[in-house]
């Protein structure tokens, strides 16, 4: 699945959901209403980024230049995954 | 293919949610309750250190969730400070309750306590047939009165409404009250049939035409909503084919600690015979999860039989339901009857295929002897 969304729209985390490090696991979840999740590796690269503040091209801008990939490549990705996690209920687009 | 693989338990995965039944006292008396039909008096309950040492443990054996539930949670004066101690642990904490006791002043102090979520439980949309459930007048007034103060706290919102023969045709309505109310996730479920709904069974299936509307509503509803409310949809099992993945599996995901401190993989376990499901006042959550006889009994996919065990699905519904085994073969270990596959299948569908055209009266949930219901917390800290 892929998914296109305007580069000025600023994702956030809904009410109710929380991004944190578990130690047990040593890993990255994602917490929100009676769902869970554990992100990738990618996934949290893009996750660290969402604070309600940077735009979504904001942070395709980040992580094009830390990620070696063509822009469109990962901007596509990410609205994939951002879009994917909205319907789950962790995220507000 | 499996069978170079060691035969020996392997160490569990950390569960991953803590289902905390604080009490099994509450003002509402519904008929499906999926509370013991013997239920607990309050003199038998943890006290607040107790509770406080179950969530530090299981924190500890990585549970990332506590859910606090009953009866109705909010009966425990010391919610505010479990609520305070989880936030400090790292859980994300989600109260279930009637919203019978909410007010702005208990709503402030849970807030303040570091609540993350509430679920709010309605019997209907129809508040005359809810309060008949309920079997408490002014109960469904009561429950909008919590919904509207639970938005304007700015938690997050998820209603849950649970769906029998007298209530199915009004799925359309309880999901326009979702979408006005603004829930970022509704619950449309069907009645579980253990317990006190296993008691009411005749009372409370749907028919399958009943059944088959309420998924059609549901579906288009998700269409419609997707991004912006998350509809959760749980069905009858006896018109499934598969059955469900009862709790994620059998001691995979959760813990259930009673309201008198017994640890159990599901709500439902104390109706299994043979089982002595340890205290969490006696062996700590460690051990009880990782070595506990009840937990490892049907863990995983070994203990299954055929059909299950050469099953692709084996790893998607772990074998469905024990209690629902047991409930309708009198074995536990049995295929799910739930499972077209199972050779007592039959049983589940008879079940349906002779359910009463006319449903009678509920059987009340009730403990025992009244008991005076206690006022919500104080304010005070």
């Amino acid at each position: 699945m892929s998914a296109t969304l305007a580069e000025d729209i600023i994702p956030a985390f809904r009410p109710g959901a929380k991004f944190r490090f578990d130690a047990v696991r040593k890993a990255w979840v994602v917490l929100a209403p009676e769902r869970l999740f554990v992100p990738d590796e990618p996934a949290v690269a893009v996750l660290q980024l969402v604070d309600g503040k940077r735009s979504l091209g904001a942070i395709v801008d980040d992580l094009a230049a830390r990620f070696n990939a063509p822009r469109p490549v990962i901007a596509e990705d990410v609205a994939t995954m951002l879009t994917d996690l909205a319907a789950k209920g962790a995220i507000r687009l | 293919m499996n069978a170079i693989e060691p035969t020996l338990p392997r160490a569990a995965e950390p569960p991953l949610g803590l289902i905390l039944e604080l009490t099994h006292r509450c003002p509402l008396q519904c008929p499906y309750c999926s509370n013991p039909l013997e239920l607990a008096r309050a003199s038998a309950e943890l006290d607040t250190a107790a509770w406080c040492a179950v969530m530090e443990q299981g924190a500890a054996l990585g549970a990332l969730q506590v859910h606090f539930t009953g009866g109705e949670p909010m009966a425990r004066k010391d919610l505010p400070a479990l609520v305070r101690r989880a936030a400090e642990l790292g859980l994300y904490s989600n109260l279930i309750t009637s919203g019978v006791l909410l007010d702005p002043t208990s709503i402030a102090v849970l807030v303040a306590a570091g609540i993350d979520h509430i679920q709010l439980s309605f019997q209907d949309i129809d508040a005359e047939a809810g309060d008949d459930v309920a079997g408490l007048r002014g109960a469904h007034a009561r429950k909008l009165q919590a919904a509207e103060l639970i938005k304007s706290s700015g938690l997050p919102l998820t209603l849950n409404f649970v769906i029998q023969r007298r209530n199915a045709e009004r799925v359309p309505r309880m999901l326009a009250l979702a979408e006005e109310l603004g829930a970022g996730r509704v619950e449309i479920a069907h009645v579980q049939y253990y317990g006190w709904g296993l008691r009411n069974r005749a009372a409370l299936l749907p028919s399958r035409a009943q059944l088959d509307f309420t998924t059609e509503v549901v579906e288009a509803a998700r269409a419609r909503l997707k991004g912006r409310m998350v509809i959760d949809y749980v069905v009858p099992d006896y018109y499934a084919r598969r059955p469900k993945a009862c709790m994620g599996g059998w001691a995979r995901r959760e813990m259930v600690i009673t309201p008198t401190g017994k640890a159990m993989p599901c709500h439902a376990a104390d109706s299994l015979p043979g089982f002595a499901f340890a205290s969490v006042t006696e062996t700590s959550l460690a051990e009880i999860w990782n070595a506990d006889p009840a937990f490892l009994r049907f863990r995983g996919t070994d203990w299954m039989p055929e059909p299950c065990q050469s099953c692709d699905r084996r790893e998607i519904d772990w074998g469905g339901c024990r209690c629902q085994a047991f409930a309708m073969t009198g074995d536990p270990a049995r295929t799910d009857p739930a499972c077209a596959l199972s050779p007592d299948h039959a049983l589940m569908q008879a079940v349906a295929f002779e359910r009463p055209e006319t449903a009678p009266p509920y059987v009340y949930r009730r403990i025992g002897a009244a008991e005076p219901a206690e006022a919500p917390f104080e304010a005070a800290d």
